[in-house]
């Protein structure tokens, strides 16, 4: 187990590349959405980076898994909380890691049950690839492409520390 | 067989412990009880969206099978089950093949002929759920909606919801359960729930002829004088008087009875002046409570009706993702005995 990635160096890319795309695309007012628990720290920072003084909100994706006929619900489900309308709203997601893709898709579902927005940008710490499903990320600080038996981690909040994991297999 | 019988877990939870079926709050520990009252609170919000929806039981049949009348119940299970997205089959019973003298069996194999998942049960007989749950095909999971005086979970569920979010937990709390306590399924199931959950203290208050021999050994204390139990309450759970269900003369008359047990503005003054209300319903205005206070600033009985629904949406999910694990787990066994040439 070692802290291989400096989350400020990824936290500094995953900025540059909001504000490049955010600029392109003419978004001024966009509202932040992270996805628990990791993507809600990281939204949490990037707020703060970003001077959005919204409040961001928090999405729990467990009534929207794919895997509930295989595994069941998630016992520790916690309400989502979005303090604003999502409506006609640039969203920004935010996600620690993205992987298969499934994760995004189920937070997707969940947020058009909130109302339509006007677009999503999604923005990722880590991309670690390993895709099942047609989902990139708009922005990512950093892609890695991981060993068979290696995980990683995002610990935090305080301090955000990324952890890579050898399993036993 | 028998050994399940005599255990009611064996025959609702998994073998990791979680929910299968939803039968009684018998024998569920103080985290399962905390975890359904938090799965609910996520219910909750999804009640408060734009689309009310959630896409976890897509593609399921629940079965609403009611051998007992039932609007209040009916309808939020009901509620609860299109809100997972279930496809829902409401069966009046009085007005079925069971009434064309077709045995319950026989109507349960024919409903598991149409694929259903789950069967919410309400029976007038004690054990009905329990007997349903012991014979039905694996994989459908079966939900107690009340049976006989016996238990009715989910109603006691979905008022500790209600208890949790106004006094913010059970530390501490004092609780009376006042009325018809002799015929209350419900009271059975609360004050499992309430001493499981940790309150300080739970009373019943009621005349002798409403109370069950050895009530105290359900884990509460009895009041008859109705002045000295209100005194510092911090929650009364009015019932309903089951003028349906009473045989022989167990009151004097209703007139006596409101005089004695009823809940007035002059005895709620009594409690602590933040205590709650609580009517599982439906009420009887003037018999068991005074509309004053059925409708006043200290009755919840409209969140409780609310909170019926998230609690429902709950046990459905929870229970058929236990039975859907359960299943995965038996056919990652039997790969694993394949692979390995055993089976």
């Amino acid at each position: 187990m070692s802290a291989l990635l400096d989350v400020d160096q990824l936290m500094d890319k995953l900025e540059a590349g909001l504000r490049g795309l955010l600029n392109e695309r003419g978004i001024e007012s966009p509202v932040l959405i992270g996805i628990r628990t990791g993507g809600v720290w990281v939204a949490d920072i990037i707020g703060k980076r970003l001077g959005i003084e919204e409040p961001f909100g928090e999405l729990d994706i467990s009534f929207y898994r794919d895997d509930f006929s295989r595994i069941g619900l998630n016992p520790k489900v916690t309400p989502s909380s979005l303090p604003f309308d999502t409506e006609g709203r640039d969203i920004i997601l935010v996600d620690d890691v993205i992987m298969s893709g499934r994760t995004i898709r189920a937070a997707m579902n969940e947020l058009f049950d909130y109302g339509r927005p006007a677009s999503i940008i999604l923005a990722t710490l880590i991309d670690l690839g390993a895709r099942e499903l047609p989902i990139q990320p708009d922005v990512a600080g950093q892609s890695l492409t991981l060993g068979v038996q290696q995980r990683v981690k995002l610990r935090g909040p305080d301090p955000l520390r990324i952890e890579l994991q050898e399993t036993e297999q | 067989m028998t050994a399940n019988a005599a255990s009611p877990n064996h025959l609702q939870l998994t073998r990791d412990g979680q929910l299968r079926h939803f039968l009684t709050l018998d024998g569920l520990g103080r985290e399962l009880l905390t975890d359904i009252l938090d799965t609910a609170d996520s219910f909750i919000e999804v009640g408060e969206r734009s689309i009310k929806k959630v896409p976890l039981l897509r593609g399921r049949t629940v079965v609403n099978l009611f051998f007992e009348a039932s609007t209040r119940t009916r309808s939020t299970f009901e509620l609860a089950a299109k809100r997972l997205s279930a496809d829902v089959l409401n069966l009046d019973i009085n007005t079925s093949a069971t009434s064309k003298g077709e045995s319950l069996s026989d109507t349960l194999l024919n409903l598991e002929a149409m694929a259903s998942d789950m069967f919410v049960v309400r029976h007038a007989q004690s054990g009905a759920p329990h007997f349903i749950a012991q014979s039905v095909t694996p994989g459908v999971a079966i939900i107690n909606a009340g049976d006989g005086r016996h238990a009715h979970p989910t109603q006691a569920m979905l008022d500790m919801l209600t208890i949790r979010q106004h006094k913010g937990g059970f530390e501490g709390l004092k609780v009376a359960i006042v009325g018809d306590i002799l015929h209350s399924r419900v009271a059975r199931s609360q004050i499992r729930a309430l001493n499981e959950l940790g309150a300080e203290q739970i009373r019943v208050i009621a005349p002798g002829t409403l109370l069950p021999r050895d009530v105290e050994s359900l884990g509460c204390t009895v009041e008859y004088d109705m002045a000295k139990g209100m005194k510092d309450l911090d929650v009364v759970i009015m019932l309903r008087l089951q003028k349906e269900r009473m045989e022989g003369a167990l009151l004097p008359s209703e007139r006596e009875f409101y005089r004695l047990y009823g809940l007035s503005q002059d005895k709620l003054a009594l409690a602590h002046p933040e205590c709650i209300v609580m009517h599982p319903g439906p009420i009887n205005r003037g018999v068991e409570i005074e509309s004053a206070v059925a409708d006043g600033p200290q009755s919840v009985i409209l969140n409780q009706v609310t909170n019926g629904i998230a609690i429902r949406m709950a046990v459905m999910s929870m229970a058929m993702g236990g039975q859907v694990a359960e299943r995965q787990q038996k056919l990652n066994e039997l790969s694993e005995l394949n692979e390995r040439g055993l089976a």
